[in-house]
């Protein structure tokens, strides 16, 4: 008796976790911070205001939204709404929202400035929201600057002086580097475009390597070749493999990290008073001074067998006060009009947090039109995967910059042949 | 009745061996990014041309799949080194751990204790010592030695690479090597200890002949799992520096499954020809493992 009732509770268990019921609503998420926590807290209520929906919160790592979901969803599974950040690779498997919606004229007018960023090219229709925008930028280690003696650069400052600058500080202070990019594609997608890249050809398919993106490609390896930028977070890895170079900041051992927004509550947490940090916008470059806008998008899943209920998780998160809550407790940047026209709390006892987000909110500003296209861009994507994998072999001293240029082109070409199959 | 047995059996095999391998020879004959073989179209053996295409194979940069072949490279490379260092390091292992020594069972559960570790584990532990903050450093430093950035100079990589997938596994081979030295009859050592051999000639006329066909076992087993290389040096390295420890095993699943536009067809192709020299491997083996039963029946 004892042993059947075990069976029967591992398999209720078991069911319990793989199964969505009648009812259940799944959300795989990721988190940058404390956004989790958040959404747990805000979902908590929504069930209890709706006894008969009951909404499970898996938290996965940010790989597994980048490396298993796709594959879930190109065969017809996964969860009911995800949290992703591939938002417009992956368009095909959204869920239209429009007929689950109470008010689908509210989501249009309020958040529908990034639908295009989340839906196949000419489709109308409502596949979720953007829980938070973000936007590439740096951070400054004030207080490394000022032990230093060295002034912390102006807004118009070039990517040539910032490096300088963290140079001066790198030397006096005897770090390891002067500064570090994130290992993204992505990432420095933004100092390219401020040098004048333009990734989309005439025919909306990506254009080849142009002068704008080899002009800082050039740089980037130089400054990893002579020491300034951290060599461990590019060289360390093979392949599009992302790293981030947040613990190195926090730490102290850089002086500038150039990052985004969505670091602001992880810096705030885990540097708390050991030293003050400013956020600088992005450097300029010989066209603009731009950060590249993106985000992560909560969008339902056109697999669900509760798009009913997925539709009422969904209005419930997106309404006014639920966006406002989240941005405040999470220090993202919010993408709902209403919440943007109105006032913002931060939730931070953080000098330095309210300034980074206001830094940032200015320098969305500066974001120049060919940045602003590239999250509605469908191949984005692959031609960040393969700046980074070519740049940093490049790096490494695998290949001289040119020849990655060309094989960038290459890759990029088979890619889209392939996809053309 | 011998059907009905073995049924169960082969119904495993095929559905998990069989089937699969199928799917797999399949889905290289196919192209584009879709996941469904049915949503496929066909390209014959294009995918395996892609991979050969080449102006030479001795230089990557002639190739038109140039990672493909840095990984069949490295992977050359690590297997040489590595099982050459494995065998080695669990040759010396198993004979001292046969000697009469204090605590003999604790030092043998040292040397077998990383073999329970998952190989995550060992990548990130050994991550921690290597890093350029890690605890490696931290003693060089605290010694008067200047700091190595073991994971970035892509020499001291390799070597890491290599260093670590022995730490983590010799202490599985050292226990075939050890039950080898177990079954050699004493007698034959007690007869060599009258006649006053040197302790060299035992070795190489006594241990080692004897000792042969663990030996054997223990190279083949080896070089299979050093061909398959990849969790323990994708946490250890992540492929880096550049494409350094790129190695076959990880190229495939780049392909397949971690780049933005995954080509599984690509991927396939390239997993079936790691496949062929797995499967000349394993065929060894067993040709091994035969001559040994008849040796043994004699």
């Amino acid at each position: 008796m004892q042993i059947r009732k075990i069976v029967l509770a591992l398999t209720a268990g078991l069911m319990s976790s793989t199964v969505a019921f009648a009812g259940d609503v799944r959300v795989m998420w990721y988190s940058d911070g404390v956004e989790g926590e958040v959404i747990q807290d805000l979902l908590n209520r929504f069930m209890e205001q709706n006894p008969d929906i009951n909404v499970i919160l898996d938290n996965v790592a940010y790989q597994v939204i980048q490396e298993q979901l796709p594959i879930e969803l190109e065969a017809g599974r996964g969860p009911d709404i995800a949290r992703v950040t591939n938002i417009k690779t992956l368009a095909d498997h959204w869920l239209d929202l429009t007929p689950y919606l109470a008010d689908p004229e509210y989501w249009r007018t309020n958040l529908g400035a990034q639908f295009d960023w989340m839906r196949p090219d000419g489709s109308e229709i409502i596949p979720g929201f953007m829980t938070q925008l973000t936007l590439t930028g740096g951070f400054a280690n004030k207080t490394l600057f000022e032990q230093a003696g060295v002034e912390i650069p102006g807004a118009e400052a070039t990517w040539d002086e910032w490096v300088e600058a963290a140079g001066k500080v790198q030397d006096s202070q005897q770090l390891n580097a002067a500064f570090a990019i994130d290992r993204s594609g992505h990432r420095i997608s933004a100092p390219n475009v401020s040098y004048g890249a333009n990734y989309i050809g005439p025919d909306r398919l990506p254009a080849p390597v142009d002068e704008g993106t080899k002009t800082f490609a050039r740089k980037l390896v130089e400054w990893t070749e002579s020491g300034r930028m951290n060599k461990d977070v590019w060289v360390s890895a093979a392949g599009t493999t992302y790293r981030a170079a947040a613990d190195d900041f926090i730490n102290a051992q850089i002086a500038y990290y150039y990052s985004g927004s969505w670091q602001v509550a992880n810096l705030s947490t885990k540097i708390g008073d050991a030293f003050d940090w400013v956020a600088t916008g992005s450097p300029c470059g010989t066209v603009a001074c731009s950060g590249l806008p993106g985000g992560a998008a909560l969008v339902g899943i056109k697999y669900t067998k509760n798009p009913e209920e997925v539709g009422k998780v969904m209005d419930y998160l997106a309404s006014e006060d639920v966006v406002r809550e989240f941005t405040e407790r999470t220090l993202f940047l919010p993408a709902h009009k209403g919440v943007i026209a109105g006032e913002i709390d931060f939730q931070s006892d953080d000098p330095n947090v309210k300034a980074a987000l206001n830094a940032f909110v200015k320098a969305t500003g500066q974001v120049h039109e060919n940045a602003n296209a590239l999250p509605a861009w469908k191949w984005g994507t692959p031609v960040y995967g393969a700046l980074v994998t070519r740049i940093s072999q490049a790096m490494a001293g695998e290949l001289s910059i040119d020849d990655a240029f060309t094989r960038i082109d290459e890759d990029i070409k088979a890619q889209v042949a392939e996809a053309s199959k | 009745m011998a059907a009905f047995f073995l049924a169960p059996n082969m119904l495993i095999f095929g559905v998990f061996v069989l089937f699969p391998l199928a799917v797999n020879i399949a889905y290289s004959m196919t192209g584009g990014n879709a996941l469904f073989l049915t949503n496929r179209e066909f390209v014959g053996l294009d995918q395996y041309e892609r991979l050969f295409d080449c102006g030479n194979y001795l230089d990557r940069q002639t190739c038109r799949e140039d990672l493909f072949w840095t990984a069949v490279w490295n992977t050359s490379a690590f297997v040489v080194l590595q099982v050459s260092l494995m065998v080695g390091v669990a040759l010396v292992t198993a004979l001292v751990l046969n000697r009469d020594l204090k605590a003999r069972s604790f030092w043998r559960a040292v040397f077998f204790f990383p073999v329970l570790l998952s190989p995550v584990v060992v990548g990130l532990i050994w991550r921690w010592i290597l890093q350029r903050q890690g605890l490696l450093n931290f003693g060089l430093y605290e010694l008067g030695f200047e700091p190595v950035n073991w994971l970035v100079e892509r020499n001291w990589a390799f070597a890491a690479a290599v260093g670590v997938s022995v730490w983590a596994h010799v202490g599985f081979y050292a226990l075939i090597l050890l039950a080898g030295l177990q079954a050699i009859p004493k007698e034959l050592y007690e007869a060599a200890e009258m006649d006053g051999t040197k302790p060299g000639r035992v070795f190489w006329r006594i241990t080692l002949p004897l000792l042969m066909p663990n030996l054997l076992v223990v190279l083949v087993l080896t070089l299979i799992r050093a061909v398959q290389i990849f969790d323990e040096v994708y946490v250890l390295t992540g492929g880096g520096p550049g494409t350094s420890t790129l190695f076959l095993t990880q190229y495939i699943y780049e392909v397949g499954f971690a780049s933005h536009l995954r080509n599984p067809g690509l991927a396939s192709a390239a997993s079936i020809l790691m496949g062929l020299v797995l499967i000349v491997l394993t065929l060894f083996q067993l040709g091994i493992v035969r001559r040994n039963d008849r040796r043994g029946g004699k």
